[in-house]
C-alpha cells in the first residue's frame, strides 16, 4: 500500500511559467469564457510534440496498470501463506511483485522526464510567441495599460498555464486511469466486496460537491477582501510620506484595521471550507477499510473470498481515495489556467493595428523635409486631440513646439514617428506620405531623445550601441565624445563596460541624458525629436547637455518639445499649440512683435520684472560655458 | 529556520488554540493507527478463529475510529486556519504600525515596493507555513513515531526491516535536497533575467519602437528564454525521479516485509494478520518522512520571507519623539536654521547639507534654488522632521523642533511634495485629506487658488470625481495642483512647496503664484512660505532667495541683490532665460572696463 497520504503533502516548489518569484499557493477560482475553444487551442501548443506525448501516455498507462497489479500479487502471496503452500511458490509471487514495482518505477520516471522536456519546450514556444507579438503591437495597446499591470498579468497567467502543462494534464490522466482501473479490477475480483466498498462513495461525492460549491463562493469573497486589503496596503505605503506630512496616521490605521479584520474573518471561513474535503476523504478511505475488513471477513468465513483478497481490497480502496481527492483541486487549477490562457490568447489575437500596408515600400534616404497638412487626430474616436494642424519643416530646420501641458505637443511627435496614424489630412516626409512606406524604414531615419531617458540594465557600451547595433567600438566612443559623455564614462569604474542597474539608476539624471544623446548621435538620424527635460541638473552638466544637443541638431531637421526659453528663442520656427490647434507660428522676433500668446508666455517668465531683451544667443552661451 | 522562530511571538497569543489543534492531531493519528491494528484483529481473531461476532464488532469499532479521526481533523483544520489567519493578521498589523513610526530615512531604505511585498506575499508565505505546521508538519513525525512503536509491538523482527530502510530514505532525501536546492536557485536567476528583459521591454517600449529594435529585443528575450528552459528541464527531470522513487522505496519495504515475514509465517512464528498490519504500519511510518522532502522548499521559502518581514520589524525609527516633548501652541511660523548639517544614512555618509544657517520671519517667503542634488529638498524636509539634522539645530518659533510634539509640529506645516501622491477616493476627499471636516467653500477656495478649480469643474462629477485606480487618470500637473490645494486647506502656518509645480506649465504656474499671494494677503493669519523651484520665474518675487551649492549656502538675498552679486545665481538665470537682464549685463560690462 502506498501513497494514500500524498495529497496532504505540498508539492515541491516547481519552476514557474514566466516568472513570479516564490509566491504562496493561492487558489484561484476563475473560468474562461470559451472553455472548449481555449482548451483546444492550448493543447495545440503540444501538437508539435505529439510523438513524445504518445509515448508519455503509453508509459503512464503502463505504469498505472503495473502499479495496480502489485496489490493483487500481494493478496495472492498472502493466500499462499494462509494455505501454507511451499515457500518457493510464495517467493516467486513476491519476486513478481518486486519486478512489477521496479517496472512501474521505470515507466513513471521515463514518463516524468519526457513530460518535463515537452512541457518546458511548449512553454518556451508560447513565451517566444507572446513576446514577439508584444513587439508588434502598437503603442495604443501599451498606452492602455501600465507596464506593471501587463507584467503581473503575464507572469500570473503564464505561471498557471505552465503548471497545467507540466503537471496537471498527466496527473489528471493518471488519476482517471487509476480510478477506472481500480474499479474494473475490484469488480472482476469480487463484485460483492467491490459494491460494498462503493457504499460511501455517492454520499461522499455529494458532500464534496456541496463543499466545493461553498468553497468557491467563500474563496471568491476571500479574494475580493484580500484585494481590498492589498489595495489599502499599497496605497498606504506609497502614500506614507503624505500620511506623515498631514499627520493622518490614526485614520490610515483605522481603515487598515477594518480591512485586516475582515480578511481574517473571511479567510478563516474560506480556508476551513477548503480543508473540509480532506477529512471527508479520510473518512471515506478509513470507512472503506472497515467495510472491506468486516464484510470481507464474513465472506471469508463463508468461503466466498480469501484473506489475501481482503488485503488487496484494503490497498485498492486506500488508493482510490487519492485521485478522487485530487480531482477537485485539479479541476480548479485547470479552470484558472484556461482563464489565464484565454487572456494570453486575447493579447495574441490583438492585431498590430498599425501594420504596414502590403505594398509599402522602404523609405529612401531622406533629406528631412516634413509637412503636416490639415492633420486631425484623436487617441480615442470622437475625442479630437489635434485639429487642422498645418506645419512645414524644411530639411535642417529646427522647430520648437510650445504650449501648455496637454495641448498636443507630444501627439504631434507621436504622429511623425507613426506610433499612431493620423485620422485625416496628410503627413509627408520628403513629399512621401508616411503611411505608404514601411514603418521601420521611417523610424530608422528618426532619432528620439526622451525627457526621461530610458536605459537598459546592460553595459554603457551596449546602451549606446542600441542606436546602431553594428557600430564599432570606435564609433561608440566617437558618438560619446560628441555627446559630451565620453569624459564621465571613462571615469566610471569599468569605463564603457560598466554595468548599469535597472533603468540606469546608478547614474545621475544628467549622465543618463548624456548617454541617451550619445545613443541618438550614433543612430545618425535625419530627423531628430527632442523632448527637453524639465528638471534642472547642475549648471555645468546643463551646459554640457545643451552643447551636446546643439551638436546633435546640427544639419538635421529637429522637433523640440521645448521648455527652456533659450532653446525656444533659437529655433527656426516656434509653433505655439493650444487645445490641439496651432495658434501661432513664426520665429521669436516676429512672434514677440505680434504680441499674441507667445509674447504673453514669454513675459510671464519674468514675473514682476521687465523682460530681458533679445540678447545673447546660444552660441555665445556655449563659449561662456566652455570657458 | 532562525527567522521563522523569531516570528513565534506572533503565534503566542493563540497558543491555546494551537495547542488544542496539536492535541486533536495526536488523537487523529491515534485513531488512524488503530485501524491496521483492528484489521489484524479481524484476520487473526475473527477469520482464523471463525468468529463472526469479533469480525462485526471490530468492523464497527473501525468505522467509529474513522469517524472520530475525521471529526478531530475537522477541529484541527478549523483551529489551524484560525491560528494561521490570526497570525497573518497580527503580522500585517505590526508591519503597518511599524511603518507609521518610520521617518523618511527609513522609507528611503526600505522602499515602498518592498514594504508592500512584505505585507502581502511574505506574510502569505509564513501564514501558509504556520498552517502547514499545525496540520501536516507536526503530524508527519508523530505518525512516523507512533507507527514505528506499533510496528515494534506487532513484530519486532519486521520492525528491523524498517530500521534498515531509514538510512536509505535519509540518504535519498539528503541527496535530493542537496541536488535540488541550488538548482532551484539557478532557475530563479534565469527567471529573474527573463523578467528583467520583459520588464524593460514593456517599460521602454517607446525607445524600442523608436530605434526599431524589435528584432534585437526578441533575440535578447530568446537567449533568456532558452536558458530558462534548459535549467527548468534539468530541475523537472530530478523532480520526475523523486516521486516514483519515493513510491518505489515504500513498495520495496512492502516486498521486504512479505519476503521476510512470509518465511517466518510459514515457519509458524508470525500470523498472517500481523503481516497485513505490518505492511500498513510501514507505509504509515515511511511516507510522512518522505513527505518532508517535498516540504523543504516551502520551509526555506517561508524562512526567507520571515527574514524579510523581520527586516522591517527590526528597523529602528530614525526620528523619535523625545519624552516630555512640548505641544506647539499658537504657532507663528518663525523658522531658523542654526549651523545645520545633514547626511543621509545612519553613520555619516556624504554630507548633503553643511553648516546651513538662516532665519525666516513669520509671513515671509523664502525661495530655494540650486542644481539637482544641491540639497534643496533635504533642507526643507528637516523642518517638519521628516529627517533629523545630523548637526546644528532648527527652531520653530525659537524652539528646537526636536523638543516639539511631532504631530503638533506637522499640523502647523502644510507640504506639497515633489511627487504628488493622491489616494483613491474623490477629488474632494483628496483635497480635504489633511482636514476632513473642512467645508465645501473652503475646499473650493483652496482648489481655486491652486488653479485646480477649472479642470476639476470640467469633469462631469466635478469634486466628486473618483481618482486613483478606478477613477480618472490625472496628468502630472493636475495631480500637483490638487496636492497644493490639499496643502493649502490645512491653513498651515508654514507652507512648503517642494518643486511642486514642475509638471505645471509656466503660465498656469504664474497664475498659481499670484493667487497664492492674494490668498495669503487676504487671510487673517500670516503664512511663512518655503518654495523650492527649478524655474527661476517662480522665485523672482520671493522676499529672499537662498542659493544652495553642494549643500552650502552660496548666496542669500532678494532677486535684485543676487542678480548683481551671485555668480551662481546669474548662471542659473542665464541658462534658463537665455540672457541676463540688461542692467546686469551693463554693470558687468562696466565692471570689465574698469
Amino acid at each position: 500500500m502506498s501513497s494514500d497520504r500524498r495529497a496532504d503533502s505540498a508539492p515541491p516548489a516547481r519552476p514557474r511559467g514566466m516568472m513570479r518569484p516564490g509566491g504562496g499557493h493561492a487558489i484561484r477560482f476563475e473560468k474562461a469564457k470559451d472553455v472548449r475553444g481555449t482548451a483546444r487551442r492550448l493543447l495545440g501548443y503540444l501538437r508539435p510534440h505529439r510523438r513524445a506525448l504518445t509515448v508519455v501516455f503509453s508509459l503512464s498507462t503502463f505504469a498505472t496498470s503495473v502499479a495496480l497489479v502489485g496489490p493483487y500479487l500481494m493478496g495472492l502471496a498472502i493466500d499462499k501463506l494462509v494455505a501454507r503452500d511451499p515457500i518457493s511458490s510464495f517467493l516467486s509471487i513476491v519476486g513478481w511483485m518486486l519486478a512489477s514495482y521496479v517496472v512501474a518505477w521505470g515507466a513513471g520516471v521515463g514518463q516524468g522526464m519526457i513530460v518535463a522536456t515537452v512541457a518546458q519546450r511548449a512553454m518556451r514556444g508560447m513565451r517566444s510567441q507572446l513576446f514577439s507579438h508584444l513587439q508588434r503591437l502598437s503603442l495604443a495597446f501599451h498606452d492602455g495599460r501600465t507596464s506593471g499591470e501587463l507584467m503581473s498579468r503575464l507572469t500570473n497567467d503564464m505561471d498557471a498555464i505552465s503548471r497545467v502543462l507540466s503537471q496537471n494534464i498527466t496527473e489528471l490522466f493518471t488519476g482517471m486511469l487509476t480510478l477506472i482501473g481500480i474499479l474494473v479490477v475490484m469488480f472482476l475480483l469480487s463484485p460483492w466486496l467491490a459494491l460494498a466498498s462503493m457504499i460511501f462513495l455517492p454520499l461522499m461525492m455529494g458532500m464534496v460537491a456541496l463543499v466545493g460549491k461553498r468553497t468557491r463562493g467563500a474563496f471568491r469573497k476571500y479574494q475580493t477582501q484580500l484585494g481590498v486589503l492589498n489595495g489599502t496596503l499599497e496605497e498606504t505605503y506609497s502614500g506614507q510620506r503624505v500620511v506623515m506630512a498631514f499627520g493622518q496616521e490614526d485614520r490610515v490605521l483605522s481603515r487598515f484595521d477594518a480591512a485586516n479584520a475582515t480578511v481574517r474573518q473571511v479567510g478563516i471561513q474560506a480556508m476551513s471550507y477548503a480543508l473540509l474535503v480532506m477529512p471527508m476523504m479520510g473518512v471515506l478511505s478509513n470507512a472503506n477499510v472497515a467495510v472491506v475488513a468486516g464484510l470481507g471477513g464474513w465472506l471469508t468465513l463463508r468461503g466466498v473470498v480469501s484473506i489475501g483478497l481482503i488485503a488487496t481490497f484494503i490497498t485498492y480502496s486506500r488508493r482510490f481515495a487519492q485521485p478522487l481527492r485530487q480531482l477537485g483541486d485539479l479541476y480548479n487549477q485547470v479552470q484558472a489556467a484556461l482563464a489565464g490562457a484565454e487572456r494570453i490568447f486575447n493579447i495574441l489575437d490583438t492585431d498590430p493595428d498599425l501594420a504596414d500596408s502590403a505594398n509599402a515600400l522602404d523609405l529612401e534616404k531622406i533629406h528631412g523635409d516634413v509637412r503636416f497638412e490639415n492633420v486631425d487626430f484623436g487617441y480615442v474616436a470622437e475625442v479630437p486631440v489635434l485639429r487642422q494642424v498645418n506645419l512645414h519643416a524644411k530639411a535642417g530646420q529646427s522647430i520648437a513646439l510650445v504650449g501648455p501641458t496637454g495641448a498636443g505637443k507630444t501627439t504631434i511627435v507621436n504622429l511623425l514617428t507613426r506610433f499612431y496614424d493620423i485620422d485625416a489630412g496628410s503627413l509627408c516626409v520628403d513629399g512621401v506620405d508616411i503611411r505608404s512606406v514601411r514603418k521601420d524604414s521611417l523610424r530608422r531615419q528618426l532619432g528620439i531623445v526622451l525627457q526621461q531617458p530610458f536605459l537598459f540594465a546592460e553595459s554603457v557600451r551596449d546602451n549606446i550601441r542600441y542606436g546602431r547595433l553594428n557600430a564599432t567600438d570606435e564609433e561608440v566612443v566617437e558618438a560619446s565624445r560628441l555627446a559630451n559623455a565620453d569624459e564621465f564614462i571613462r571615469r566610471l569604474p569599468n569605463g564603457y563596460d560598466s554595468q548599469l542597474s535597472e533603468r540606469g539608476s546608478n547614474l545621475s539624471e544628467g549622465q543618463r541624458q548624456l548617454l541617451s544623446i550619445a545613443r541618438a548621435v550614433l543612430a545618425d538620424p535625419r530627423i531628430l525629436i527632442l523632448d527637453e527635460a524639465t528638471s534642472s541638473v547642475d549648471t555645468r552638466t546643463e551646459v554640457e547637455i545643451q552643447q551636446a544637443l546643439l551638436q546633435l541638431m546640427k544639419g538635421r531637421t529637429s522637433f523640440v518639445i521645448a521648455h527652456r526659453l533659450s532653446t525656444i528663442r533659437n529655433a527656426d520656427t516656434i509653433v505655439v499649440i493650444e487645445n490641439g490647434r496651432i495658434i501661432e507660428q513664426g520665429d521669436h522676433a516676429s512672434l514677440l512683435s505680434s504680441e499674441g500668446a507667445y509674447a504673453r508666455l514669454y513675459q510671464s517668465q519674468f514675473r514682476g520684472q521687465q523682460a530681458a531683451p533679445d540678447g545673447a544667443s546660444l552660441e555665445t552661451q556655449r563659449t561662456r560655458g566652455d570657458s | 529556520m532562525r527567522s521563522l522562530l523569531r516570528l513565534f511571538p506572533y503565534v503566542r497569543p493563540y497558543r491555546r488554540y494551537a495547542l488544542i489543534a496539536l492535541l486533536l492531531l495526536l488523537g487523529m493519528v491515534a485513531a488512524d493507527l488503530l485501524i491496521p491494528r483492528l484489521t489484524q484483529r479481524i484476520i487473526d481473531q475473527g477469520i482464523a478463529q471463525n468468529d463472526v461476532q469479533v469480525i462485526f464488532t471490530t468492523a464497527l469499532v473501525m468505522l467509529g475510529a474513522a469517524l472520530l479521526s475525521a471529526l478531530l481533523a475537522l477541529g484541527n483544520n478549523y483551529l489551524s486556519v484560525r491560528v494561521a489567519q490570526s497570525f497573518a493578521h497580527d503580522v500585517r498589523s505590526a508591519l503597518i504600525r511599524k511603518a507609521q513610526s518610520f521617518s523618511f530615512a527609513n522609507l528611503d531604505e526600505l522602499k515602498t515596493g518592498h514594504l508592500i511585498t512584505r505585507s502581502t506575499s511574505d506574510v502569505q508565505m509564513t501564514q501558509t507555513l504556520v498552517m502547514m505546521f499545525l496540520r501536516i508538519l507536526t503530524r508527519a513525525p508523530i505518525w512516523a513515531i507512533g507507527s514505528s512503536i506499533l510496528l515494534v509491538m506487532t513484530s519486532p523482527r519486521l520492525a528491523l526491516i524498517m530500521a534498515a530502510f531509514i538510512p536509505l530514505i535519509a540518504l535519498f532525501i539528503g541527496w535530493f535536497a542537496r541536488k535540488i536546492r541550488p538548482m532551484f536557485l539557478w532557475v530563479q536567476q534565469r527567471l529573474d533575467r527573463l523578467n528583467t528583459v520583459l520588464q524593460e521591454n514593456l517599460a521602454g517600449v517607446r525607445v524600442v519602437k523608436a530605434f526599431v529594435r524589435e528584432p534585437h529585443e526578441i533575440s535578447r528575450f530568446e537567449d533568456a528564454n532558452e536558458a530558462l528552459m534548459r535549467q527548468s528541464i534539468r530541475v523537472m527531470r530530478i523532480v520526475a525521479v523523486l516521486f516514483p522513487s519515493m513510491t518505489l522505496i515504500l513498495n520495496l519495504g512492502v516486498v521486504g516485509i512479505l519476503w521476510y515475514g512470509g518465511a517466518a509465517t510459514l515457519a509458524g512464528d508470525l500470523t498472517v494478520g500481523k503481516i497485513v498490519a505490518s505492511i500498513n504500519y510501514l507505509s504509515f511510518a515511511l511516507f510522512p518522512l518522505m513527505m518532508l522532502a517535498g516540504m523543504l522548499a516551502p520551509i526555506a521559502a517561508a524562512d526567507a520571507s520571515a527574514s524579510r518581514i523581520l527586516e522591517v520589524l527590526d528597523a529602528e525609527p530614525r526620528v523619535k519623539q523625545r519624552p516630555g516633548a512640548r505641544t506647539l501652541r499658537n504657532p507663528q511660523g518663525r523658522i531658523a536654521f542654526e549651523n545645520v548639517s545633514f547626511a543621509y544614512g545612519a553613520d555619516g555618509g556624504q554630507p548633503v547639507l553643511c553648516g546651513v544657517s538662516f532665519a525666516v520671519d513669520a509671513g515671509e517667503t523664502m525661495a530655494i534654488v540650486g542644481a539637482t542634488g544641491s540639497g534643496k529638498s533635504s533642507l526643507i524636509h528637516l523642518i517638519p522632521r521628516f529627517y533629523d539634522a545630523t548637526e546644528g539645530r532648527i527652531t520653530f518659533d525659537g524652539v528646537d523642533v526636536r523638543d516639539l510634539e511631532i504631530n503638533s509640529l506637522r499640523t502647523a506645516i502644510g507640504v506639497a511634495l515633489q511627487e504628488a501622491v493622491l489616494f483613491s477616493g474623490t477629488i474632494r476627499e483628496n483635497i480635504a485629506y489633511g482636514r476632513p471636516q473642512a467645508s465645501m467653500e473652503e475646499i473650493l477656495e483652496a482648489a481655486k487658488a491652486a488653479q485646480a478649480a477649472d479642470f476639476i469643474e470640467s469633469f462631469p462629477d466635478r469634486y466628486e470625481t473618483q481618482v486613483g485606480q478606478r477613477g480618472v487618470t490625472l496628468s502630472g500637473g493636475q495631480r500637483q495642483r490638487i496636492a497644493i490645494a490639499r496643502a493649502l486647506l490645512v491653513r498651515p502656518k508654514v507652507l512648503i512647496l517642494d518643486d511642486s509645480t514642475s509638471a505645471v506649465d509656466i503660465e498656469t504656474e504664474v497664475k498659481l503664484q499670484d493667487a497664492l499671494d492674494r490668498l495669503i494677503a487676504q487671510s487673517t493669519h500670516t503664512t511663512t512660505r518655503f518654495i523650492v523651484a527649478q524655474r527661476i520665474s517662480t522665485v523672482l518675487l520671493a522676499d529672499n532667495i537662498l542659493v544652495l551649492d553642494k549643500g552650502r549656502v552660496a548666496a542669500l538675498g532678494p532677486h535684485q541683490e543676487l542678480i548683481h552679486t551671485s555668480l551662481i545665481y546669474q548662471e542659473i538665470y542665464r541658462s534658463q532665460l537665455g540672457a541676463l537682464p540688461p542692467d546686469v549685463n551693463a554693470a558687468k560690462e562696466a565692471g570689465h572696463l574698469v
